[in-house]
């Protein structure tokens, strides 16, 4: 099966069924995607898909056919995903960090959508991550931190 | 303060000596102040090579060894801020590893390798300081002989040894300094010296968790590296009865199926094979005639034995003989079973060879998951290596003196005869056990005329922790487990009624407990501070006032309470419809006050802010510090409003985050960290600030609300 991941064509033997998470990580071996709860629960497995964020634990491989799978590998190279990255260094939002490349995903995707997002856009868009170390505050002020600079 | 550490006395340093181009200053540590009892085969073990702390390279890198985990609370950069100020390192040239599962890096209270207690930074304290200002000491003598001068005129600074305008960076001084003889003292600097101590510092451990490339347990990948996934026992402690493996054996990608003692291993090339094939198993367990836990009936249980004399944890006086009460409360708290849930599901990667055994997970507890890998394959203990990876969240879970997750991935790939990296399922996760065990306290406190407890009885009915594990020996002491009766037995309050009695039951059962984020203050947190409120508003007293009253001679417990009271603004106006609740605590040698501003609307429990407080002593880093306030807070609040584990006909109910509910980000309250100035001992931050959180919130609502939350969750009670 043929998938677009990072800008990069990437021929991957696997079934239709699989989930994109198990695909990108056991298949591929790329690792920054997290696996959390395998039911869309807890969003650390987060990617872009076509630009839009999903939850690649319950998406299958099929789904992602002839469109663009995005990771945390791609985020440097995204000026969105730069923003956001940087945001989260200058607030010092990480942990344990296991969340925190689904975290990121949803952020950029939020920002990208939304380039001036509020305190509930925020709660909106970003209850669907958890993070058991509560980063929470920083990631809120890491937020508006990203879209202040990319004003 | 003793400045001067005289290391040869102490017989502190062991050698040093040139590794794989670097300076390795290794030590051995004293073997005196062991408690937990479980180091025997620690101490059979030869020191590894290297071992050491801290490793410069030619290249000017200093490489810090790490001999606790990191799991998000920080140690990854706190511990390198030790070393770096006796160092006069270079910030940017500091990297960090996981050390070994090694003798050198044995906790220096607690006997054994291990991440727990809130204790990294006050057990290290010495030790990684010692480690950096040695170092210092033979790089100025390294530089003192190449360019033939007295060490006197020396000094250090960012990295290199300075002499006027001379300068030799630290890599360039690796190869003498290997040479020479180890000091036999050196002086460690005043705290006035002290450039990182003390001051915010950003993590190390940043840029990789936010680009994907920090290497979890999760992330171990290699040639040949098979997962598995096993199918345990649906009643705890039941036994396989029969398995086919049949159709598992036709899903595409399975490689084979095992038996191991927690139950039936599936090995396939990738995880989503395993899944498949283990929901494709037909299984049978030996439910019949077994004890099946039940929520209902337990809390019946518990509850009578609450009423019932039980183990003396305490005694003082007679609380048969408080006369002159004015009045008494009794009141019965219940707390549930909590699953620590951390976000990194638990996994192990074991990979078997004629040498020995290699294992990479994130633990907690290096040397029981050591020991217990060496036992299973008839090893000694340093044929096993651990290679600590990042741990996605512990909180007590990856700290196991049973070493389950371990075991059982140690067995799987025994079993298979491959390499294999064994992977739990969140539900495997959230059904597996090692719970903070469910607790029932039931105290009846009679108050003089003033509001002044003449006489406190506290009993607590609960399954041990550490009963059945290498450390009972140590930590259970004329029948009474020490982390059972930890915040109740030892409470201020308790002590300063002249007559209480604190008993204990420890409830027999399968279900497997574990110490949950401030183990046993977890529950006496909420049961002590939601009391002492009950009891102020019976004598018609401030919830402040009062127990500043009872605190008076604390001054650490009087020092973060007014401090979070001042900040709050408690006793000034609110928005319409908010109100405080206050609660403080002591837990891990650390003080913690709290002032929460909850709303109560349609039933619904709004947190809108946290004030907190902390007197940990020393703060090493106290944007660390801040950021571990405001994590329990998040930790200690998804526990009270909604989490909760429960059993029926013996089975867990909750299965994923859908069922066992976390805080989110919708319900994230605003928090405001404040430390003590402090030069008090150090004490912990991991865990401290959990244990007020949840009675500071519940006093809240019994101020919006008059209703006193007396179980937890709060979940639908004020529906």
């Amino acid at each position: 099966m043929k998938l677009m991941i990072n800008g990069k064509e990437t021929e991957l033997n696997v079934s239709e069924d699989m989930p994109i998470l198990w695909a990108i990580r056991d298949v591929a071996g790329m690792t920054g995607t997290k696996f959390g709860c395998g039911m869309a629960q807890c969003g650390a497995c987060t990617v872009h898909l076509d630009g839009q964020a999903i939850r690649s634990c319950v998406t299958p491989v099929s789904a992602a056919v002839g469109k663009k799978i995005t990771t945390i590998e791609a985020m440097q190279e995204d000026k969105v995903g730069q923003a956001v990255q940087a945001a989260w260094q200058q607030i010092d939002v990480v942990q344990c960090g296991y969340c925190q490349s689904g975290q990121i995903m949803s952020a950029t995707s939020l920002l990208k959508q939304n380039p001036k997002p509020s305190d509930a856009d925020i709660d909106a868009a970003m209850s669907g991550n958890i993070c058991r170390c509560g980063t929470y505050q920083r990631i809120r002020t890491a937020i508006h931190e990203a879209a202040a600079k990319l004003a | 303060m003793n400045d001067m550490i005289n290391l040869s006395r102490r017989s502190f340093i062991k050698s040093t000596a040139l590794v794989a181009g670097g300076l390795v200053v290794a030590f051995s540590i004293p073997q005196a102040k062991r408690f937990m009892g479980v180091a025997n085969a620690a101490e059979a073990m030869p020191l590894p090579a290297p071992n050491a702390f801290l490793r410069i390279g030619a290249d000017d890198s200093i490489t810090v060894m790490l001999a606790h985990s990191e799991m998000g609370q920080g140690v990854w950069t706190t511990l390198p801020m030790l070393i770096a100020d006796e160092l006069d390192a270079d910030w940017n040239t500091i990297k960090v590893e996981h050390a070994p599962a090694a003798p050198a890096y044995i906790h220096t209270a607690y006997g054994i390798q291990i991440t727990g207690g809130s204790s990294t930074t006050w057990s290290e304290f010495d030790r990684y300081r010692q480690a950096g200002a040695l170092t210092r000491a033979l790089l100025m003598q390294a530089a003192a002989k190449q360019w033939n001068v007295p060490v006197a005129g020396l000094r250090t600074e960012n990295g290199a040894v300075i002499n006027g305008s001379q300068k030799l960076r630290y890599g360039q001084l690796v190869e003498t300094a290997s040479q020479l003889p180890t000091p036999a003292s050196v002086t460690l600097k005043k705290p006035e010296e002290w450039k990182f101590i003390g001051k915010a510092t950003k993590r190390l451990d940043s840029a990789e968790k936010i680009n994907g490339t920090a290497k979890f347990g999760q992330d171990v990948q290699f040639d040949g590296l098979k997962i598995a996934m096993v199918a345990r026992a649906p009643v705890f402690g039941t036994k396989l009865k029969s398995v086919a493996d049949g159709d598992t054996l036709k899903v595409p990608g399975v490689i084979k199926v095992v038996k191991v003692p927690t139950g039936v291993a599936v090995i396939a090339e990738h995880y989503w094979a395993a899944k498949q094939g283990r929901e494709a198993l037909k299984l049978e367990w030996d439910l019949a005639g077994h004890d099946k836990p039940d929520s209902a009936a337990l809390l019946k249980q518990y509850q009578a034995l609450a009423q019932q004399p039980g183990v003396q944890a305490a005694k003082a006086g007679d609380i048969a003989s408080s006369k002159q009460a004015k009045q008494t409360v009794t009141a019965e708290y219940v707390l549930p079973y909590l699953s620590h849930a951390p976000m990194e599901p638990l996994n192990c990667a074991v990979k078997i060879s004629e040498q020995g055994c290699d294992i990479w997970t994130g633990t907690q507890m290096q040397t029981t998951d050591q020991a217990s890998a060496a036992k299973i394959l008839s090893l000694k203990p340093e044929q096993v290596k651990i290679h600590t990876q990042f741990l996605g969240g512990g909180f007590g879970r990856r700290a196991n003196p049973r070493a389950d997750f371990v075991s059982e991935a140690v067995e799987v790939a025994k079993a298979a005869g491959l390499p294999v990296k064994t992977v739990w399922s969140r539900e495997d996760d959230v059904k597996g056990g090692f719970y903070r065990p469910m607790f029932v306290h039931r105290a009846t406190v009679s108050l003089d005329k003033q509001g002044k407890p003449l006489a406190w009885q506290h009993t607590l009915v609960g399954q041990s922790i550490i009963k059945g594990t290498p450390f009972e020996g140590v930590m259970i002491k004329d029948g009474i487990d020490a982390t059972s009766v930890e915040g109740v037995a030892d409470s201020p309050y308790v002590k300063g009624t002249a007559n209480h009695l604190v008993q204990l039951h420890s409830v027999q059962s399968d279900v497997p407990v574990l110490w949950w984020r401030s183990v046993g203050h977890s529950h006496s947190g909420f049961a002590m501070e939601s009391l002492i409120d009950e009891l102020a508003h019976a004598s018609k007293q401030d919830p402040l006032a009062y127990r500043r009253q009872l605190l008076k001679d604390h001054p650490r417990h009087l020092a973060a309470l007014n401090l979070a009271a001042d900040k709050a603004g408690w006793g000034k106006p609110l928005a319409k419809g908010v109100f405080r609740g206050i609660a403080v605590h002591e837990s891990f040698g650390s003080y913690v006050a709290q002032v929460a501003e909850v709303s109560v609307k349609e039933g619904e429990v709004k947190v809108h802010r946290v004030v907190v407080a902390i007197d940990c002593g020393l703060a090493v880093n106290p944007d660390g510090v801040k950021a571990q306030m405001e994590s329990s807070v998040a930790y200690a609040l998804g526990a009270a409003l909604s989490s909760e584990i429960s059993f029926k006909d013996g089975q867990v109910v909750q299965s994923n985050f859908h069922d066992y509910q976390v805080l989110r980000m919708k319900d994230m309250p605003k928090v405001d960290v404040h430390i003590v100035a402090s030069t008090e001992k150090m004490g912990g931050v991991g865990e401290p600030g959990v244990p007020p959180l949840a009675p500071a919130v519940a006093n809240a609502v019994f101020a919006a609300t008059g209703k006193r939350i007396r179980r937890l969750p709060i979940g639908d009670q004020l529906a």
